[in-house]
């Protein structure tokens, strides 16, 4: 067992900038990540342990993280934590986003990036926010054919972010880039249409398109059809509450900050103490800002754990600060862009799957909710939505929409959210259980007769 | 216990109003093994215990909607001569007060279960254990309590209780909009852990222990197992569902209590509880968890249940703190009902009176 000042978890921009942040001013810092370490990897090793390829499992007490990694398992205290855990793709089901070869944007982005392969031969891209150019422009880059992008938000939406982007003139080149990418390409884009159906056909699938309006409910006119190999798709990003929710800290609904987040001050300090949220995981905010939230979560982290304080950390947090909201003003802008559309919600058919781990369909929601089920985990033991491998992160969003509406709330508070559950990831037994013998088994005084 | 207590009432012609702090059947009944075996019953509970197992068995009878009840051939096991000499001490126990349970060597212990590790050596055998999917078991009463005209009011926490005019009145929150006050002739207590203070409420003391047993289920596997597996020492509970996941509980405790609720896991408990599962039935090896939870158990300063009225309290009862509540829960809430309708009852309740702090024995 090893023990730290700080363990960061979440090796993204947020959680490689705290660890960064927080051993400079002196801590003895972990950053643990289930993904294998970056390429570029900006971390010193005799600065920060990193322990990549390492799944947490479960994390509890004050503070002990479980995890998973190549040598087995092992668990490590630290007097505070970051937790960094980033985002979920967000995806509003339709007809036959369970068919494979619908994936969703960060799927997508990982095989561009990681390992240079395309989604398909040719590919659709729908959903809606920035991150379409990118996928769409990286896949052109990477010889592959982009049918068409679809996005929910119109010309109009665009505008409102525009006086923030020009805030930030290096993202605005990148995403200039993206754009002349895809019009070289003849890629064409249709903003304000979603894709309502999904279908194989042969070995491609035909989506079917409809327009709608800003709320992202359909209207009647007609439809299109495309042809390609791969649909990818995000509606934006959903916050990886997860570790902050087992820990019990204060969460609020926030439609603009993707959903449900930890209540943090702006330096990222939760309702518990030494427990710290950086990045998109306290709210979506892009990499951009992540990275700049991270320093400033570090920093602070590292400031509490000073007793006597330090002037010198304090002036770093002012100036990490006002970096940090520099970046924040259009990342907000652009979060805006990703929230989740009532009206979109409202238009899922009622035979289609919502929860894909255990094939639960909206008409099932529907059906507990006409049966007095209220909140979130009524819902998941009546239904078993949310009960799957991925534990609610793919369905939970959606479904508790469904269900504020169905009872006719005004808030997501009012239904609540899925109970947080270890483990994190499904966890191997047989990892878990190493080798032992029966008669080593710490086993606990035997029940009464 | 609370709801059966609630509908048998509501269809004995009583008019029933159901006060729950949470979600029916989300502290206990709803998030517990849904294991149903004589193995792991108390003794002296028994024969109550075959009776509601037979309740369970015939959900369609009496509940209505299924909790997906299924019969199975319950093994509790021993691995070393210890363990052995434990089973058959046990095994006797609960033969004396009827529990159909025979002792089977290790083979014929393997024919039952193929799946077992084969350094087994000695079963106990009950061919009616069984088990249900507990999470079910809130939606089923639901429907049913609502058909019986039951007055359902969840999210909404017992705040104090006033006795009026030969009436009892119950406070909802206090900071909600319109306060919740509903007034009955009889008061019934079934708050599993918070019996104690709910008991207080009425200047009762009964000291009521919490229990956090924690709870695993797997990904979905192939069939790997055919019965509900226990050991002797109680510390194991297992059974494959249909849907191929595995359940593993045996009362493994975690963080938590009566004010906070189920706080946390124990990781090593959870080692511990994973390392007996696997030991009794290899082929988990190859799987994985997928979900970890903690459920709350009550329990008495003797280790027994109580169920009957109230003493020095006119028209009030209590109901809770039994052991296997779940598999015995449905006859407790029966009798008791029986018992305030002023029906015969079969077998006798448990007097809280025993129970009382300061009482003297």
């Amino acid at each position: 067992m090893a023990e730290f000042d700080v363990i960061v978890i979440g090796g993204g921009p947020a959680g490689t900038n705290a660890a960064l942040a927080a051993a400079s001013a002196g801590l003895k810092v972990a950053l643990i990540d289930e993904h294998p370490a970056p390429v570029t990897l900006p971390l010193a090793e005799h600065t920060v342990t990193s322990l990549f390829s390492h799944a947490v499992w479960s994390v509890s007490g004050e503070y002990r993280i479980d995890a998973v990694g190549p040598d087995g398992p092992l668990h490590c205290m630290a007097r505070a934590l970051i937790v960094a855990s980033g985002a979920t793709v967000r995806t509003v089901p339709f007809e036959g986003w369970t068919l494979p070869g619908v994936i969703d944007l960060a799927t997508a982005a990982k095989r561009l990036a990681g390992q240079g392969t395309l989604p398909g031969r040719s590919s659709l891209v729908v959903g809606c926010g920035p991150w379409l150019a990118a996928v769409a422009a990286n896949t052109i880059d990477a010889g592959g054919r982009v049918e068409a992008i679809v996005d929910l938000a119109g010309a109009a939406d665009s505008v409102h972010a525009r006086p923030a982007k020009d805030s930030r003139p290096d993202l605005r080149v990148q995403q200039l880039n993206w754009w002349r990418t895809i019009r070289r390409a003849g890629t064409r884009r249709y903003g304000r249409w979603t894709i309502v159906r999904a279908e194989p056909a042969g070995e491609s699938l035909c989506a079917t398109l409809a327009r709608c309006d800003g709320g992202g409910r359909t209207i009647d006119a007609p439809r299109i059809t495309l042809i390609a190999d791969c649909i990818v798709v995000g509606h934006g990003f959903i916050p990886a509450t997860e570790i902050t929710a087992l820990l019990r800290a204060r969460h609020g609904y926030s439609r603009a900050a993707g959903g449900w987040i930890a209540i943090t001050d702006e330096d990222g300090r939760t309702s518990r103490a030494l427990l710290y949220c950086a990045g998109d995981a306290a709210g979506i905010v892009g990499a951009d800002a992540a990275a700049s939230h991270g320093t400033l979560v570090g920093l602070t982290c590292a400031l509490d754990l000073t007793a006597a304080g330090s002037v010198p950390l304090e002036r770093r947090i002012d100036a990490a600060r006002r970096e940090h909201e520099r970046g924040a003003h259009l990342a907000r802008a652009m979060a805006n862009l990703m929230t989740l559309r009532s009206g979109h919600v409202d238009g899922i058919p009622v035979d289609t799957i919502v929860c894909r781990c255990e094939d639960v369909r909206r008409g099932d929601i529907d059906a507990a909710s006409a049966a007095g089920a209220q909140d979130m985990n009524q819902l998941k033991a009546w239904t078993r939505c949310g009960m799957g491998l991925c534990q609610g992160r793919l369905c939970g969003d959606i479904a508790g929409e469904l269900l504020m509406r169905r009872v006719g709330a005004g808030s997501r508070e009012t239904v609540g959210w899925f109970t947080a559950r270890t483990p994190f990831r499904p966890v191997s037994i047989d990892v878990l259980t190493g080798d032992f013998r029966y008669e080593d088994i710490v086993i606990p005084n035997a029940a009464p007769l | 216990m609370g709801c059966t207590t609630a509908l048998f009432l509501a269809r004995g012609g009583m008019r029933v109003a159901l006060v729950e702090k949470d979600a029916l059947c989300r502290a206990a009944s709803g998030v517990n093994a849904g294991t149903l075996t004589l193995h792991m019953t108390r003794a002296a509970l028994i024969p109550y215990a075959m009776r509601a197992v037979q309740m369970w068995m015939e959900t369609d009878r009496w509940l209505g909607l299924s909790v997906l009840s299924t019969m199975a051939p319950g093994l509790s096991l021993a691995f070393t001569e210890a363990e052995r000499e434990l089973l058959q001490q046990r095994a006797m126990a609960r033969r004396k007060f009827g529990a159909p349970i025979d002792l089977l060597e290790r083979d014929a212990a393997l024919a039952i279960e193929p799946g077992l590790n084969r350094s087994v050596l000695a079963a106990a055998f009950c061919a009616n254990d069984g088990f249900t999917s507990a999470y079910l078991t809130g939606r089923a009463y639901h429907s049913a309590l609502r058909a019986a005209e039951v007055r359902i009011f969840e999210r909404t926490a017992v705040t104090r209780i006033d006795r009026l005019n030969g009436h009892y009145r119950v406070y909802g929150p206090e900071n909600s909009a319109a306060q919740v006050r509903i007034e009955a002739k009889r008061l019934v207590m079934a708050g599993g852990v918070w019996l104690e203070p709910l008991c207080a409420m009425l200047d009762v003391a009964i000291p009521v222990k919490t229990l956090v047993n924690q709870l695993i289920v797997t990904e979905k596997l192939p069939p790997i197992m055919q019965s509900v597996l226990s050991i002797a020492n109680g510390l194991l509970s297992m059974k494959q569902f249909a849907n191929g996941t595995v359940l593993i509980g045996g009362g493994w405790q975690g963080v938590g209590d009566r004010m906070r609720g189920p706080v946390e896991t124990v990781p090593q408990n959870l080692i511990g509880n994973l390392r007996l599962a696997r030991h009794v039935i290899p082929a988990l090896r190859l799987a994985r968890v997928a979900r970890i939870w903690l459920g709350l158990e009550s329990e008495t300063a003797d280790g027994m249940p109580m169920i009957g009225a109230l003493p020095g309290r006119d028209d009030a009862w209590v109901i809770g703190c039994v052991h296997s509540g779940y598999t015995s829960g449905p006859y407790m809430g029966k009798l008791l009902a029986q018992t305030m309708l002023g029906e015969l009852t079969e077998l006798p309740l448990f007097d809280p009176r025993r129970l009382i702090a300061g009482a003297a024995a």
